[in-house]
């Protein structure tokens, strides 16, 4: 197995389901000649020409329906969204169009389409290019939503959200495209959809979070280890539909529960997740339900110190941990 | 009675001096006169077939608003006014080709081979009012607004990308010119030259706007030339002229000359939907008889079919009875079928259903809440 980028992954799983089905196609803005803003797909127009990867014009409503319509009549699409800052324009057509076609149709119609989005901050993207927009699209039925925090989910990842035959939202942490490397397999597989994974065994706190949070999640659990504290560390993938029985069973498993994601607290998934929890689990429980979020704010400050603030980091979540497993 | 001067002071009523004063495709005149060069390319059987299911539609769309009334059917959208446009429009469609019509389109769908019966449970709220044969690519009804233009362009593509000559037929109104999703769907098909045709069909009122506050240009037909296609500006009430309009139009897309929009200017004379009451924003009395002659689509196909002698009372009557055994028999076989219970909501939201959905379908089924 190779060692591969993020990145890499995303490109691996594009290239291999572009050659493996002709009906798969890309599009969306600067996806061919330039191959991305962030070069994610690199080389395929050369192999694949400028029909399958299309550049668009400028209009991301454009970019979703005119993906809708080509699903409609057999092909399967992989719109690109070039930040998911820049998804509002397309908004009506996932919600209102993507998302109920299946359902409007009585089943005659379908719509597997994907949208992938560079999201999140960190990178000094400022106001419009720093973005977490997840919450936006998991509270809609028919939609799917997925976010990889691993190369080797994000190629399994996205190969299943090709081949499923409803719309898939696929979240790229933009700072984990050249962050982040592991061997990822040559050839073509799947990832299961509406699967968590469980990063980190563990005994004294659960941590649950998904993204580049994740990763930080990870750092921090790293370094309680060294101070006798034990977690449990739960990385969600898809945000809906949710892994409820894993998510419920994290949180038994140690009665202490932190969900960690860079999107602001309010109505974010992590309110639903603390809800199942309490819902669900709530006399396993031994202390409140904590969250630890991006401030209330209406966007990524472009300043330097501002950013710094808004962003998670492993400090920040070492110290909720802390404070969850002294409770 | 009001004199014409009078009529013209009301808002969004359009005249028939405005409608040659702008430039639109006329074959046949209000009183049935037609020019012959042009209705020479249309044949005596393609006239009378429109013309029956005009009326046709026409019956079924009054039979749906007295089914409304006695509370038999949901909210309906009528279409009374528009039966040209959309007949003469739909009967161009070959079978393969794609057709994207809104929730005041239900007439196109029904010459393209939507039954009756179907589109009556459409508006009972039945789950399979949206069902679609399987040999005819007819979308949902969009409701949105604008949001399918760009689903015509898509389906279009992927015509392209396998070398398909179908054409996608996209219906909307005057208001979904407004939306930015009519913009994107125009500008997208005409970079890629894509076979599409975007059928507008302008009656005048967005609900109670009239078309002077959605534009400030008099012809939507004008804007075609912005996206690098084709536009015409067809009067929607004369059958002939759509019928040619979109013969051509359709051609043109298949054989790879790109996307036209047309324009077809017609009006509703009824309400934008049975929930809506149009006295309160224009004055329906004034839409009288005489008024009505000039813009009658039924009527004046039927002056053109009688005067040729292809159509007579004896015909005419036998054709309503006709229509009215099948009215009348669809009803029934709509109400025969079993409506929709609750515990299907849950079907169709997902291709598989996920354990959340299945967890509530089954509360459902014990007749706890979901």
């Amino acid at each position: 197995m190779a060692v591969k980028q993020f990145i890499e992954a995303i490109h691996d799983a594009l290239q291999e389901e572009m050659s493996r089905d002709e009906r798969v196609f890309v599009l969306g803005e600067d996806v061919g000649l330039r191959g991305g803003v962030f070069r994610v797909t690199a080389g395929l127009i050369e192999q694949f020409g400028e029909q399958r990867v299309l550049d668009t014009p400028l209009a991301e409503s454009a970019i979703v329906g005119v993906s809708i319509g080509a699903a409609a009549n057999g092909l399967r699409p992989v719109a690109e969204i070039q930040f998911a800052d820049f998804i509002m324009p397309a908004v009506n057509q996932i919600l209102s169009e993507a998302a109920r076609i299946r359902y409007r149709s009585n089943g005659d119609w379908d719509c597997p389409i994907v949208i992938r989005a560079p999201f999140g901050g960190g990178v000094h993207g400022a106001l419009y290019h720093s973005q977490s927009v997840e919450a936006l699209f998991t509270h809609t039925p028919g939609l799917k939503v997925v976010i990889p925090s691993t190369p080797s989910d994000a190629k399994g990842l996205l190969i299943s959200a090709i081949r499923d035959p409803d719309p898939v939202l696929f979240f790229e942490h933009k700072r984990l495209y050249r962050l982040v490397k592991e061997e990822v397999p040559e050839e073509a597989y799947t990832t299961p959809i509406g699967k968590a994974a469980v990063r980190r065994e563990g005994d004294d706190i659960t941590v649950i979070s998904y993204g580049l949070a994740l990763h930080f999640a990870l750092q921090a659990a790293e370094q309680l280890a060294a101070e006798g504290i034990s977690a449990h560390v739960l990385d969600l993938r898809t945000l809906r539909p949710l892994d409820e029985e894993a998510i419920l069973e994290a949180a038994s498993r140690t009665g202490k529960v932190l969900i960690v994601h860079e999107d602001n607290k309010v109505c974010g998934v992590g309110a639903e997740v603390s809800a199942l929890i309490a819902e669900h689990c709530l006399f396993e429980l031994d202390a409140p339900i904590a969250r630890l979020c991006g401030p209330e704010v209406p966007a990524m400050p472009f300043n330097g110190n501002l950013e710094r603030e808004y962003m998670l980091s492993p400090a920040k979540i070492a110290d909720a941990m802390r404070k969850l497993a002294k409770f | 009675m009001l004199a014409e001067n009078e009529l013209l002071q009301h808002p969004g009523f359009t005249s028939a001096a405005e409608l040659t004063a702008l430039p639109a495709l006329r074959v046949v005149q209000p009183d049935g006169q037609a020019n012959e060069e042009l209705l020479s390319r249309v044949s005596d059987e393609e006239l009378i077939a429109m013309y029956q299911q005009m009326l046709r539609v026409r019956l079924f769309d009054r039979k749906c608003i007295a089914l409304q009334r006695q509370g038999k059917m949901g909210t309906y959208a009528p279409f009374e006014g528009q039966e040209a446009a959309q007949v003469a429009s739909a009967v161009c469609l070959a079978n393969k080709d794609w057709m994207f019509p809104t929730y005041r389109d239900h007439a196109a769908a029904m010459t393209r081979g939507l039954p009756m019966q179907t589109v009556y449970r459409y508006w009972m709220g039945q789950m399979d009012g949206f069902s679609v044969p399987d040999e005819l690519n007819i979308l949902p009804p969009c409701v949105p607004i604008a949001t399918h233009l760009l689903h015509g362009v898509g389906a279009a593509w992927a015509a392209r990308l396998r070398d398909e000559d179908t054409v996608s037929f996209c219906y909307f109104g005057d208001g979904a010119t407004s939306e930015g999703d009519f913009h994107e769907a125009l500008n997208f098909a005409g970079v890629f030259h894509l076979p599409v045709v975007f059928f507008c069909q302008n009656n005048g009122f967005a609900i109670s706007v009239p078309f002077a506050r959605q534009s400030a240009s008099p012809t939507i037909a004008k804007r075609a030339s912005a996206y690098g296609m084709d536009g015409i500006r067809v009067d929607g009430n004369d059958a002939v002229a759509v019928y040619l309009a979109c013969q051509t139009a359709i051609h043109k897309a298949r054989n790879g000359g790109g996307p036209t929009l047309i324009e077809a200017v017609t009006q509703r004379f009824g309400a934008h939907t049975t929930a809506d009451d149009p006295t309160r924003y224009r004055d329906q009395a004034a839409m009288n008889e005489e008024w009505r002659r000039e813009r009658d689509a039924v009527q004046r196909l039927r002056l053109l079919l009688t005067s040729k002698g292809l159509w007579d009372d004896n015909r005419e009557e036998q054709w309503i009875a006709k229509v009215g055994n099948e009215l009348v028999n669809a009803w029934e076989e709509a109400v025969a079928k079993p409506f929709s219970e609750p515990i299907e909501m849950f079907d169709h939201v997902y291709s598989k259903m996920p354990a959340h959905l299945e967890e509530q379908k089954k509360l459902l089924a014990g007749g706890g809440l979901a």
